[in-house]
């Protein structure tokens, strides 16, 4: 261990509070028996779908199209979930099929 | 509530967390062997994945406890990279209402994941409310803590070609969102975060992107607020 026992549990200890911390900040502030402010509730409604779109983005930050294998494998794959998606309609399967793609194309084609 | 209302909670919950199975067992795994190879034991292991609960932080760690005893930089780097969370609790507002006390547990472990599945999930109406987003976001928590601790045991021992499986979740949020543009009538909140995220990420870089795109993200749906409203 590069730190002792107590300084290793001062460490992840900040790191875990700060996160419980950053996760109940909103509910702290609008609690179950206070009525959330209205500009609270319109983020509330429109926030989440921005972030699964952001959350796409923030997967893909590393492809680098400028260089092999130019984000290929993650083009194919992401176009082929869409296909499969719009075509079966079901999750797992196009969650599936579109891992064992990607999984093919990094393992044989683009190596 | 009765042995069988969790049982069929359960039940309904399981097939929405296969996909985060696959990921978190893999990823998880992933983070054991690196807390491996800086000598922390499975214990650590188990710890940090049950009471950390952050992927991506959780990896962060274990560079930052190698560069040395710095408590500030600790909690300055939590603050940066799990900012998004606090857009997790504006959303989850609604829905985490009147929950008890599992509320602090779904609050918890309200990870990337577990809030892409919670926020698209439809409920089925004879199923208890709390319960079911309880087992999902349990469920998804057990994986990550057993994948950290299998890696931290025998991650190096075993090694197979699974080179690239952890696309599982970006498939997964890929899904999610196809689904949303499908089923919603604006696509104009999806164009917001998509836009903002990619704009983001060529100006600053991979790893400094996500804090200055929510801050564009809220920008843009304050400014936006009505044609927002309105279709939706």
């Amino acid at each position: 261990m590069p730190l002792s026992t107590s300084q290793s549990l001062i460490i992840f200890g900040i790191i875990s509070l700060i996160t419980f911390i950053i996760r109940a900040t909103p509910f702290i502030l609008f609690p179950d028996n206070k009525e959330t402010p209205k500009y609270i509730k319109y983020l509330g409604k429109v926030l989440p779908s921005t972030i699964i779109a952001m959350l796409v983005v923030y997967c893909l930050k590393d492809v680098n199209v400028l260089a092999y294998p130019n984000g290929l494998p993650e083009l194919i794959s992401i176009g082929a979930i869409v296909i499969l998606h719009i075509w079966k309609r079901s999750t797992l399967l196009s969650i599936g099929g579109g891992t064992l793609i990607y999984m093919a194309l990094v393992q044989t084609v683009f190596i | 509530m009765t042995l069988n209302k969790h049982k069929e909670a359960l039940k309904v919950a399981f097939p929405y967390t296969i996909p985060v199975l696959t990921g978190y067992l893999m990823l998880g795994a992933a983070f054991g062997i690196l807390m491996k190879s800086k000598n922390y034991s499975l214990i650590w292991t188990l710890m940090s994945s049950i009471f950390i609960y952050a992927g991506s932080m959780q990896f962060v760690s274990v560079g930052l406890v190698a560069s040395g005893f710095n408590p500030i930089s600790a909690a300055i780097m939590t603050l940066l990279v799990n900012a998004r969370h606090i857009f997790y609790g504006i959303a989850m507002l609604p829905k985490f209402k009147g929950l008890g006390r599992k509320k602090w547990y779904l609050i918890h472990g309200l990870s990337d994941e577990t809030f892409s599945i919670l926020s698209s999930v439809k409920i089925p109406s004879h199923i208890d409310r709390a319960w079911f987003l309880f087992y999902i976001t349990l469920l998804n928590q057990i994986y990550w803590v057993i994948g950290s601790g299998l890696g931290n045991l025998v991650g190096s021992i075993v090694s197979f070609d699974i080179k690239g499986i952890d696309f599982v979740l970006t498939a997964l949020f890929v899904v999610i969102f196809i689904e949303q543009l499908l089923t919603k009538k604006s696509h104009l909140p999806e164009i917001i975060g998509a836009g903002s995220a990619i704009a983001c990420r060529l100006i600053f870089g991979p790893d400094n992107f996500l804090i200055p795109t929510m801050i564009l993200i809220l920008i843009l749906v304050i400014i936006l607020k009505k044609p927002l409203e309105r279709r939706t």
